[in-house]
């Protein structure tokens, strides 16, 4: 188990590094980050001096390797725009952005998992049509219209929930089920094909041969295999969510993560495009790393590969 | 010898989009204890199903009906799932063909051997797996306590098989169900596990439901021997009476397709029996085997009852004797 934690830990490390370096290029990316700091009227002197102040004439690799130390000690620059450390406007709307994703994800399983395995338990019943023309209608709305749907009805028409903000919990209620519908399709179907499979399998008829209960057979015995690629799944939804709730964010007016990226891409606010950029790939990297401990810890054969 | 298990006239029917299937009709057996029953027949006649529906297993589509269905005098047939879930596994236990799939893969031996136990009798979890290395030491697995803490894919096929059995004695079954125990193990393997199952069986004073296409094996460890074919019983008699005279053509050609020591002479060909099995589709009516048998008659079209042998619980249905198929022998299609 160690090694395997070990050897997972060195690929997400690499991966890390490479993403660094892809997110250090971005500056490059759309040309001379001098000039286009400089502005429009600049002259060609004005330039070489921006050029020189902001060190954007050492070599590239002194210029990575500055920006990457800075960067693991917390330290993402300045934004020229907003005049204030980059670190510092984005820690303060990280919280809400993880907090949103977080709700997301606990009702997209809580409402996923147990229906596909209900649509597991009795495939091609009412139950299971139910789930699937949910799990369709589901991938087919845009989470922008819905978002929208129910702030029609929620919020003017019935008066039920706010609609901005994020004072109380319940300001949280429907930019989470808004965020975390699109990701209930898959993650329900998922659990429902993999449940099928290993109700199906051998194991399953021993454990019935067993005399064991039926809940014990369904939660103990089939479930702890079949969710193996639903964790997976769940962690690379849950990174998808922090970095695309920016949608959700601009529609709720929700002061996060998705709604500054929104605004500095806007604005060509270069050192918080990149922090964002880096921050979320990270989390990225971290969640798929938990994912292959914890399925690792669900089944021993992970172990030893 | 009171009976542990009385199965009469079981039948299993599966409906499918071309009809209704049949694949078990009519079949009637008992067992007692410390007895061992083998049931012989080729692929899809019917054995494992008849397994499955002892056991209330059978897939979620298939119907099961019975004249009676008795496990030590007790309805199973009507016994409603809350019951027989208290009967599996712990009045009876079934082992099965597969033991590379038959473990759950995500947990240790131990905890899958000692929840056996825990789920039938009130014993902590410190007797439940004393009982758990008792049992896999008895099974002749070496270093047993160490094993409750290795997960299925470290062991082999051969003890994968040892602890499905040790698996099944948990709870000191009253019966035990082998369904082709060894057929997926290698050879060498196959004559330990088969010679484990019957010393258990002696040691325990268990009911053995042996199930298998190995008709060495049946001469070795059953005491009686029901022969199914298509889905029905053709012949059944103590296995001294179904090897030394096999009364049904079947019975007979099976046992041509084994060499048997002493008594096949040395560079002679086998047997085999030509044709396939009928499809068991819709309405089915006269002796099964009719089209494949060398002695059929017009007659074996209408249905064909038991008859009994010399020894009364020697019976077999067809409507020679093996004198006149004999008689009938010119007739005999060239293999």
């Amino acid at each position: 188990m160690l090694i395997y934690a070990c050897k997972r830990l060195g690929v997400a490390v690499l991966v890390a590094v490479a993403v660094s370096l892809l997110t250090f290029s971005l500056i490059y990316l759309s040309g001379d980050p001098a000039m286009a700091l400089a502005g429009e009227a600049a002259t060609q002197q004005d330039i070489e001096y921006i050029r020189k102040f902001y060190g954007y004439d050492r070599p590239l690799a002194v210029q990575y390797a500055d920006w990457l130390t800075k960067a693991l000690t917390g330290n993402f620059g300045y934004s020229h725009y907003l005049r204030q450390d980059v670190a510092d406007i984005i820690f303060s709307r990280l919280p809400v952005t993880m907090l949103l994703g977080a709700c997301a994800l606990v009702f997209a399983l809580t409402l996923s998992i147990p229906l596909g395995v209900l649509a597991a338990m009795r495939p091609n019943t009412m139950v299971d049509r139910f789930a699937l023309t949910l799990a369709v209608v589901g991938q087919a709305l845009p989470s922008f219209w819905f978002a929208l749907i129910m702030i029609f009805w929620f919020g003017i028409v019935w008066r039920l929930l706010p609609i901005t903000g994020t004072e109380s919990w319940v300001n949280f209620i429907m930019p989470s089920v808004a965020l975390g519908y699109y990701v209930t399709p898959a993650v329900m179907r998922l659990t429902r094909t993999g449940m099928l499979e290993v109700l199906a399998s051998d194991y399953i008829r021993t454990a019935r041969a067993k005399g064991l209960r039926p809940p014990v057979v369904l939660f103990k015995h089939a479930l702890r295999n079949a969710i193996i690629p639903v964790v997976s799944l769940a962690a690379v939804q849950f990174g998808f969510m922090l970095g695309g709730s920016i949608v959700i964010e601009t529609i709720f007016a929700i002061n996060g993560l998705g709604y500054l990226a929104w605004e500095s891409i806007q604005r060509g606010d270069l050192p918080v495009m990149q922090a964002i950029v880096l921050i979320l790939a990270c989390f990225y990297i971290v969640l798929t790393y938990l994912a292959d401990m914890l399925n690792a810890f669900l089944d021993p054969r992970i172990r030893v590969a | 010898m009171s009976d542990i298990l009385e199965v009469a006239n079981l039948a299993v029917d599966i409906p499918l989009a071309a009809g209704m299937l049949h694949p078990v009709q009519g079949v009637s057996f008992s067992i007692g204890r410390g007895e061992t029953l083998c049931l012989v027949g080729e692929s899809g006649c019917g054995k494992s199903l008849t397994a499955l529906a002892i056991m209330d297993l059978l897939p979620r589509t298939a119907i099961r009906t019975a004249e009676s269905l008795t496990l030590n005098g007790e309805d199973i047939l009507n016994a409603g799932e809350r019951r027989m879930s208290d009967l599996r596994g712990n009045a009876m236990g079934m082992i099965f063909q597969e033991p590379m799939t038959s473990l759950n893969p995500s947990y240790t031996i131990g905890n899958q051997l000692e929840e056996a136990l825990l789920r039938h009798r009130r014993v902590s979890h410190r007797e439940a797996r004393d009982r758990a290395v008792m049992l896999l030491e008895k099974v002749g697995i070496t270093a047993a306590a160490s094993r409750l803490r290795q997960y299925p894919h470290q062991l082999s096929g051969g003890l994968r098989q040892r602890v499905m059995i040790a698996m099944t004695l948990m709870c000191g079954p009253d019966l035990i169900i082998a369904d082709e125990p060894t057929t997926a193990l290698d050879v060498t393997i196959q004559a330990q596990i088969l010679l484990l199952l019957a010393e258990l069986q002696k040691e325990f004073h268990m009911g053995l439901l042996l199930i298998t296409h190995d008709l060495g094996v049946v001469a070795r460890v059953a005491d009686r021997v029901v022969v199914m074919y298509a889905g029905q019983i053709v012949e059944t008699g103590t296995a001294t009476q179904v090897f030394a005279v096999p009364r049904h053509p079947y019975t007979q050609g099976l046992l041509e397709c084994i060499p048997i020591p002493g008594k096949t002479r040395r560079g002679a060909n086998l047997g085999a029996i030509p044709g396939m099995v009928p499809s068991l589709i819709g309405e089915l009516r006269g002796c099964r085997f009719r089209e494949r048998c060398a002695y059929a008659m017009p007659a074996c079209a209408a249905d064909v009852a038991f008859r009994a042998a010399e020894a009364r619980d020697h019976v077999y249905r067809c409507l020679l004797t093996p004198a006149e198929c004999a008689g009938n022998a010119r007739r005999k299609v060239p293999a």
